[in-house]
């Protein structure tokens, strides 16, 4: 019992933390291998699917809409202007270390711009394209 | 003690002479980080208090996208910026939802600005403050600073 409450008060407290892209990815692809079993994340799917034209939102129809083609470089909001700072980890080191960020930004942009919540799969995928992208 | 009072509403007309806006020190961190995302953290003087109340109440399609917040923060930033809003009587109408861009003080301390300007890829959008006032991170919203230079007076 005693086990249990040590565990899981390691994993709040993990939770709280910055971390790592690897395990913000882990977290995805545990939760991905719970609906697919095997399932491993891969930085090519991450990258067709940052480039699909989903079109359920005129002004953002596409992830580029905002990020531009090249992740690695600065984007503009498609309404307001304002600058946005390069996705990929090896342009902007803030990407990818605060989960609970990365899952209320995967929230906010998969309902805009696909018109649905991504699936823990798409998110691992898309967290390992940034991660790796170079 | 009779000087105390003149120099009281010199103190008090100055922010607005220079154009100077900067948040407030105690301004909480979740207003920074949920309403400075996706435009500038606009300052609370740019909107009355009926009007960012109605802004708070409708997040969940924030011209168009959804912004909604958690309840804390959605109380802690509501309380934020009704506690520093402008001054309804001078900031006047700013339609219906509100919009700082509508309102009819911002309407006229732009009327200068041509449509083409507005048009600007670099601009975009009357809502991106920062395209030509550089200052405007830090509240600074003074006609010297334009960036682009035709717009200087």
């Amino acid at each position: 019992m005693k086990t249990i409450a040590t565990l899981s008060l390691l994993l709040i407290s993990m939770a709280a933390q910055a971390e790592t892209p690897q395990q913000i990815r882990q977290i995805y692809v545990t939760e991905a291998a719970i609906q697919q079993a095997g399932f491993t994340a891969a930085a090519k799917r991450g990258e067709a699917f940052y480039h699909q034209r989903f079109g359920i939102n005129d002004k953002m129809p596409v992830c580029t809409s905002c990020h531009t083609d090249d992740p690695l470089k600065s984007g503009q909001h498609a309404v307001t202007g304002k600058a946005i700072k390069p996705l990929a980890v090896a342009a902007n080191g803030e990407r990818f270390s605060d989960p609970a960020k990365v899952e209320k930004w995967f929230g906010r942009n998969c309902k805009e711009v696909i018109g649905r919540a991504c699936t823990p799969a798409e998110k691992a995928d898309f967290v390992a394209y940034m991660s790796e992208v170079r | 003690m009779k000087f105390l009072i003149p120099l009281a509403f010199l103190a008090m007309a100055l922010p607005a002479l220079a154009d100077r806006m900067p948040l407030p020190a105690n301004t909480p961190a979740s207003f920074k980080a949920e309403c400075g995302s996706c435009h500038l953290a606009y300052p609370p003087a740019l909107l009355a208090a009926k009007d960012w109340k109605s802004t708070m109440a409708g997040l969940s399609d924030h011209f168009g996208s959804d912004a909604a917040v958690d309840a804390k923060s959605g109380q802690e930033i509501a309380a934020f910026l009704e506690r520093n809003a402008g001054n309804a009587a001078k900031l006047g109408n700013a339609g219906s939802p509100p919009r700082i861009t509508l309102s009819a003080r911002f309407v006229r301390k732009h009327d200068e600005v041509p449509a083409k300007f507005w048009r600007d890829p670099r601009i975009k959008s009357a809502a991106n403050c920062e395209a030509c006032h550089r200052d405007a991170t830090k509240g600074g919203f003074s006609e010297r600073d334009i960036i682009i230079p035709e717009l200087r007076h």
